[in-house]
């Protein structure tokens, strides 16, 4: 029997993959497709509806048959480049061209931050955009040219590791780690886990093996591995480059999870913007099987039964939160659950669940050959291990560099070639905005905690805009469940925009900075809890960036007289000056 | 000291698994809520009950409740967060009250009066929302709902039906209907559900009932929203209201 047929939600029978399915033959999902596909898969029709306009990569429209989404990220995306290519083709961004053949809008981080500018194209990824190449895409598109014949270059991803340590520049062969701790039993695996002090990699650094050891107490007949590589937060993109080149080492991290906990069953939770990587990560699922690392007595153990499934995300950070992403796998909308219960009790389907992240299992792989030692050899006291880095925006050499914990930010930007920096963006917009002052500090749990996401910004940036930037990416992301973050984040936005464009007064600064803390302190998730860092950290390192933007007046209001009367300019079809004020 | 915690340093007893909100109100303590009905689950998405738990922040209706536990509740600093909640709550949707059939029996509205709010302070959405009139007796106004989901939850687990949901994301989550046009008139809702009169709000409203309590005598003009909660015993059942 194959156990990748019978898991619970996977392949064809996913909301999500069903969905996605639609929207590329549809190029939008047909109304009258909705209630026969709720039905089809069991589901109340109002959970399919809220599904679709829950993530972006669905539509209620029909988009273009070359549909294009530039990243908006700071660092891979160029809303620039988006409006020549607007100007190109005759479109204006969002509104599908009226013969149906494009549409241009923008989207989130596509994570290839290291070779940016990019988009997605009908869900695959352009990499390094110029504007020299538009006129000749554009023709493409006019010709109706498919997709595989473009130029094959400008869909390559490249993997740029830069500097490799521990665990990228060991080549382990395919099931070391799994046969090490089969011989050894999982008593002895999660005791090699526990010496090795290994914390997630996913930012907020939970004890592993505690987790795994946490799930296997919990009392169930079920149990749930999944694999976090819904890497959402801009600035990051070390998972792709581990799923490109180490996926089977990755997947043997999740066998060896299911091995310590008793889970038969694992899901790879994939960012829709990496759905370029699905053939091949099916491809390496097989040849797991065929090696008998995965399916049914692995590695001749009676009773180890584990197999993985791959459910592609459709565009929603959220999901990158483990209880949202729990969410999503059960096919709904990804919003995160209250916690306690958490998901090493009451994870998916209420079932014990533990949820690494892809460069964790990657590490316990690792750790299953050479043991906890080995890994605790290198980092810091609180800090074991090395971590992986997603380095890109004003620095000589963008790409992935392995260092173990504990090393200055100052060593990394040397390394990068990013010395020039004013500031450097930590962790993501989630993370934290360091000043040239601050340059010596650490990268560690202890000191700079960080997912990985290392964005740095030279003398020339505008940090408003960077800041800006992230309270609109927050305020986009947000699920809408909790009102401080829901009504918040928007909010932080229009005040925002409002010192941006020279409008804001020192009211609205401390309003901002006062709305900010609140929307920091009681939002339901990290999301929330996150939303207002840049714009706080900016107000306290870079005070003069708002000052030299306010207003020397007390009071200015929102409400903008001249933007009001747009509605009766287009009315009158007057756009003349003297439909104008001031 | 076994199954005693503290809210603003009264001793409060528990039973294993309560959350704080439930604990409080059988104390006849008073926590502001809105997306909260005991005997519904808790779903702790408003925020209003918000409290600081041993300095963190949670949500009451949510948290189970622990031995020794310190629960700061009615303080100054917090009701000024439940106000600001209050206030984003109220720019994010279309709230007149002077012109809503809920005034007086709005819980939205009597916890604006309990806290002191005198304004919205934050700029208004004007969020453009759709109206549902297509059900013979209830209505289906949009621009009043906070999307507490309390209709989601009655329909659910006292209705034994589904006829609600929470859709879109962000500030563009709405409420949405569980019928194949997304039509309340085409779903299975009935006059008498629960998931009909449990609105804190004005959103989902009887029809052919207006004003037959007038202004002046409704629930709110009469009693504050914390004596009211706190004195009313909430049994959930169809046709029962507990603003009535």
């Amino acid at each position: 029997m194959n156990i990748a047929s019978s898991l619970p939600s996977g392949g064809d029978i996913h909301l999500l993959h069903r969905l996605r399915a639609l929207q590329d033959r549809h190029q939008h999902i047909p109304p009258q497709t909705i209630a026969p596909l709720a039905s089809e898969l069991g589901l109340p029709v109002s959970q399919v509806e809220a599904v679709i306009d829950f993530y972006s990569f669905f539509h209620r429209s029909p988009r273009g048959h070359f549909d294009i989404l530039f990243s908006n990220c700071t660092s891979c995306g160029d809303l620039v480049l988006m409006q020549q290519l607007c100007d190109l083709l005759g479109v204006v961004p969002g509104v599908t061209r009226a013969d149906g053949l494009v549409s241009v809008d923008q989207t989130s981080c596509v994570g290839m931050c290291d070779q940016g500018a990019a988009a997605l194209i009908n869900g695959r990824t352009l990499t390094c955009l110029s504007a020299q190449q538009l006129p000749a895409l554009a023709a493409l598109i006019h010709a109706g040219t498919p997709l595989d014949e473009w130029p094959a270059e400008w869909f390559a991803v490249q993997d740029n590791i830069r500097q490799a340590a521990l665990l990228l520049n060991d080549t382990l062969s395919s099931g070391d780690g799994l046969r090490a701790a089969v011989q050894a039993g999982a008593e002895q695996l999660l005791a090699e886990l526990r010496q090795s002090s290994l914390r997630g990699r996913g930012g907020a650094g939970f004890n592993t093996s505690l987790k795994w050891q946490l799930c296997r107490a919990a009392p169930a007949d079920t149990r749930y591995v999944v694999c976090n590589a819904d890497e959402g937060e801009p600035g990051t993109f070390k998972d792709r480059v581990l799923l490109t080149r180490y996926a089977q080492q990755v997947f043997e991290g999740m066998a060896l999870c299911a091995y310590a906990i008793g889970a038969q069953h694992g899901f790879l939770y994939l960012r829709g913007e990496y759905r370029y990587l699905l053939p091949q990560l099916e491809a390496t699922l097989a040849e797991m099987r065929t090696a008998n690392l995965l399916g049914e007595n692995i590695l001749q153990q009676p009773g180890f039964n584990f197999d993985i499934s791959i459910v592609l995300g459709a565009g929603a950070y959220i999901c990158g939160e483990e209880s949202a992403l729990l969410e999503s796998l059960e096919q709904k909308r990804g919003v995160p659950r209250v916690r306690p219960p958490f998901p090493v009790t009451h994870g998916y389907l209420g079932q014990p669940t533990v949820v690494d992240n892809v460069e964790t299992l990657l590490a316990a792989t690792h750790i299953a050959l050479h043991g906890g030692q080995w890994f605790r050899d290198h980092g810091t006291q609180d800090s074991s291990g090395t971590k992986i880095l997603s380095v890109s925006g004003d620095c000589m050499a963008p790409g992935i560099y392995e260092f173990p914990f504990g090393i200055s930010l100052q060593t990394l930007l040397a390394a990068c070639g990013g010395q020039d920096a004013q500031a450097v963006q930590v962790g993501g917009p989630s993370g934290t905005l360091v000043s040239r002052a601050e340059f010596g500090r650490k990268l560690a749990f202890e000191d700079l905690a960080t997912g990985g996401s290392i964005m740095i910004y030279g003398a020339q940036r505008d940090l408003l805009a960077v800041v800006r930037n992230f309270t609109h990416f927050f305020a986009h992301e947000s699920c809408g469940f909790c009102t401080p973050c829901r009504v918040g984040t928007p909010l932080l936005r229009q005040y925002l925009d409002k010192i941006a464009s020279g409008h804001g007064t020192a009211y609205d600064r401390e309003e901002m900075a006062r709305l900010g803390k609140l929307v920091k302190r009681r939002s339901h998730c990290g999301l929330g809890q996150t939303a207002a860092n840049p714009l706080l950290d900016l107000l306290e390192k870079f005070p003069q960036v708002y000052a030299e933007r306010l207003l020397h007046q007390d009071y200015e209001p929102f409400f903008d007289l001249d933007a009001a009367l747009a509605t009766t300019r287009t009315l009158t079809h007057r756009d003349d000056a003297e439909a104008h004020l001031s | 000291m076994s199954n005693m915690f503290f809210i603003d340093g009264q001793e409060i007893a528990f039973t294993p698994g309560q959350t704080i909100m439930d604990a409080a109100l059988a104390a006849g303590i008073y926590i502001p809520h809105l997306c909260h009905k005991p005997g519904l689950t808790p779903q702790g998405s408003c925020k209003l009950c918000t409290v600081d738990v041993d300095g963190r922040s949670a949500s009451a209706c949510t948290l189970p409740a622990t031995a020794g536990m310190k629960v700061d509740n009615n303080t100054p600093a917090l009701q000024e967060v439940r106000k600001t909640l209050l206030q984003m709550l109220f720019v994010e949707g279309n709230h007149l009250c002077p012109t809503c059939l809920k005034s007086g029996d709005c819980t939205l509205q009597a916890l604006g009066y309990h806290l002191g709010m005198l304004d919205g302070h934050f700029p208004p959405f004007y969020p453009l929302r759709e109206v549902d009139a297509s059900h013979p007796d209830v209505l289906l106004d949009r621009d009043r709902c906070i999307v507490c989901a309390l209709c989601v939850r009655a329909s659910r687990e006292v209705d034994g039906k589904n006829v609600f949901a929470i859709g879109r994301r962000g500030a563009n989550a709405r409420l949405i209907v569980n019928s194949p046009s997304g039509k309340l008139g085409d779903s299975d809702l009935a006059a008498d559900d629960l998931a009909a009169h449990i609105c804190p709000v004005g959103a989902i409203m009887p029809k052919n009932h207006g004003f037959e309590v007038p202004i002046g005598r409704r629930t709110f003009d009469l009693h504050s929203v914390a004596e009211s909660d706190v004195a009313t015993p909430v049994t959930l059942k169809k046709t029962e209201h507990h603003d009535e």
